[in-house]
């Protein structure tokens, strides 16, 4: 397939190995930037410490997610209980803590939707342009005409309510940011020597796009995802609350804070409290994350947070 | 001016049409049948067959779209079959609760924002500046339903000073006389005293709750582009000529700063639709915003289709105002 990429590479190349070096380096370098930021430095802190909650939620959480203890209906925090329990006599803590898993899988599908249709459409569009990168174009600003959660929650409730439809929702609305932002830095990668020089050997568009604007565009992109993966966990999070995301037994945070709803006029604060000091803090993380990415991977895009 | 106002107005045309078609494939291809959504999911197959001859459901799927801008043109956005009106009926009653709690979110917003905004950039470090970028940083990741219920629970079930969030005015309370449907606006001009502090009190906190994203985002980019502003060689030249610091940041540096911050003006209403739906559903306030909510509940999509298809159009020719703002503001914009 690739008969005219005349270099493969070989580990011992001493080459590689000084590429290697000076790309560890700069590795290093950007990681000593990022820590210097006290926020994003605890942006990320609060993502590792959810995953880490969302993996061994089943180990640490002291009920089952959905075991119900009919004389303990709405207890305020205790020793046995610290977050309290719900109307069912659920323990809010262990379905805080389970629901970790389900509004992170959630972010990562979605963006992943968004990523995988929407980087090749605005790559697609930019490299090749014409009319076909015109429609494309077009098309994405017309979604973008639609306000992001109303358009979330016009695809679910007509793929009917549930956590897929949620995702998929989510994920459909993320596309046209992921498809600019592609579209933005295909334009001005495409006109560079490296470009040039690849067609001048005759190496496909395809692989060009692919090898070697992709990896260029990386960084931006990967702020874009950790932005993305915040505005997914909010969205999901909000679609549940209004009855389109999980059904009732599952316990995820918007929903849970939908169903201790009619609890806060009578003072049972803890329903809704604790799930969404969860939603905040992910997002916080994600949003602190991002910004602290931006600003160390793409100085051009830098935040006034000076 | 004119021809950059048609120009514009041009433009607009081929994005609507593209926003009709996509609400149009949104309510026929994917997946669930609106008729089996109207007989039930135990009706006999020839019921739900007829349903969908009647719908126009079986002819091809270009004559349905074309029916569909017809309906559209006629003003026939479908009927709520959940409340047994058309749904245009629907949203002319509910219509003015929305654009009140809208434009009361927006004001204080912005009446917060800006000012915020403009402190933190001129007093860089200060206390006030940290105090707003914490602020900032916490309103842009509370979901707006959490921070509805914490100001439900905090003033209303502990402290007692809110009212019930139950609608737009105490049960016991005639609405004033309508004039503009904005309650507000119309206690005002009857001099309806006990109905506007009625009013006012119960629009509050649903407004505080809408407004604290938007507050979030305007203050951050205002303070980030006065920065910017405040940089630039202009603004040297403005304090090497003495003029006082008051009309160097507010004549010179507010003007260009503001050019930003008004682009974000205009995308923030996207969000305050949105969030529209959430702050309503909470504070039981009888706007569009629930009545999507409850058709949402009753599984009943010509309203949810209804109001996509508004949201947009409306999202779209506000950022079409903006951009002429943007042109009256700045000249240079009408040339390019």
């Amino acid at each position: 397939m690739n008969s005219t990429q005349p270099v493969t590479e070989v580990v011992q190349d001493p080459e590689a190995i000084s590429a290697f070096r000076e790309g560890w380096f700069k590795f290093c370098q950007v990681m000593k930037l990022f820590l210097r930021n006290k926020l994003a430095t605890l942006g990320l802190v609060l993502i590792i410490a959810w995953t880490v909650v969302a993996v061994v939620a089943p180990l640490i959480a002291p009920y089952a997610p959905d075991a119900t203890e009919l004389d303990a209906k709405l207890q305020s925090p205790s020793a046995a209980h610290w977050f309290g329990t719900d109307q069912f006599g659920r323990d809010i803590l262990s379905r805080v803590l389970h629901a970790s898993q389900i509004s992170i899988w959630t972010g990562l599908i979605a963006v992943a939707i968004s990523f995988f249709i929407g980087v090749p459409l605005g790559g697609i569009a930019a490299y090749y342009g014409g009319w076909l990168g015109n429609l494309i174009m077009r098309i994405m600003d017309i979604f973008l005409a639609f306000p992001s959660l109303i358009l979330a929650m016009a695809i679910a409730a007509a793929m009917g309510p549930g956590l897929i439809s949620a995702m998929i929702a989510v994920g459909i609305v993320g596309i046209p940011e992921f498809a600019r932002l592609m579209y933005s830095q295909t334009i001005y990668l495409k006109e560079r020597e490296f470009v040039e020089a690849s067609l001048s050997i005759g190496v496909r568009n395809r692989t060009i796009l692919m090898r070697h604007i992709f990896p260029n565009a990386l960084a931006p992109l990967l702020v874009r995802i950790t932005l993305g993966m915040g505005f997914a966990i909010l969205t999901a999070a909000s679609l549940s609350f209004l009855g389109l995301g999980v059904k009732p037994p599952l316990a995820e945070w918007g929903a849970m804070i939908s169903d201790g709803r009619e609890y806060i006029i009578t003072g049972e604060w803890w329903i809704v409290t604790f799930p969404g000091l969860a939603i905040a803090t992910t997002i916080l993380g994600f949003n602190l994350l991002g910004d602290g990415l931006r600003d160390v991977l793409d100085p051009r895009l830098r935040t006034s947070r000076k | 001016m004119l021809q950059f106002i048609t120009r514009r107005m041009i433009y607009l045309i081929p994005s609507l049409l593209g926003i009709v078609l996509i609400t149009f494939i949104l309510s026929r291809v994917l997946p669930g049948d609106p008729a089996l959504m109207i007989a039930g999911e135990q009706a006999p197959q020839s019921v739900v067959e007829n349903i969908r001859t009647e719908l126009g459901l079986n002819d091809p799927l270009y004559v349905q779209f074309g029916t569909y801008v017809k309906q559209l043109f006629q003003g026939d956005l479908g009927t709520a079959w959940h409340t047994g009106h058309t749904v245009i009926e629907d949203f002319a009653v509910r219509l003015p609760a929305t654009i009140e709690l809208g434009i009361v979110s927006l004001l204080i917003a912005l009446l917060v924002a800006i000012p915020v905004g403009i402190i933190a950039a001129t007093k860089k470090e200060s206390i006030l500046d940290h105090i707003s970028r914490f602020f900032s940083l916490i309103g842009a990741c509370m979901p707006v339903f959490w921070l509805g219920l914490l100001l439900i629970l905090i003033f209303y079930s502990k402290l007692g000073i809110a009212p019930a969030p139950m609608g737009r005015i105490g049960n016991d309370i005639l609405p004033p006389t309508n004039i503009t449907g904005l309650y507000l606006v119309d206690s005002l001009l009857t001099a309806d005293w006990v109905a506007f502090r009625q009013a006012l009190s119960h629009i509050i906190m649903p407004a505080i709750c809408l407004s604290a994203g938007t507050m979030a985002i305007i203050a951050r980019m205002m303070r980030s582009s006065m920065l910017e502003v405040i940089g630039q060689d202009y603004i040297r030249t403005a304090r090497a000529k003495g003029l006082s610091e008051g009309n160097v940041i507010y004549k010179h540096a507010l003007a260009n700063a503001s050019i930003p911050t008004i682009t974000m003006v205009g995308l923030q209403i996207g969000y305050l639709l949105g969030g529209a739906v959430i702050t309503e559903t909470l504070f039981s306030w009888p706007g569009v915003g629930s009545y999507v909510t409850e058709s949402i509940l009753a599984t009943d999509y010509a309203p949810i289709q209804a109001f996509t298809l508004l949201s947009a159009v409306v999202y779209s020719v506000i950022n079409l105002l903006v951009d002429v703002i943007y042109g009256l503001i700045d000249p240079r914009i009408r040339y390019d």
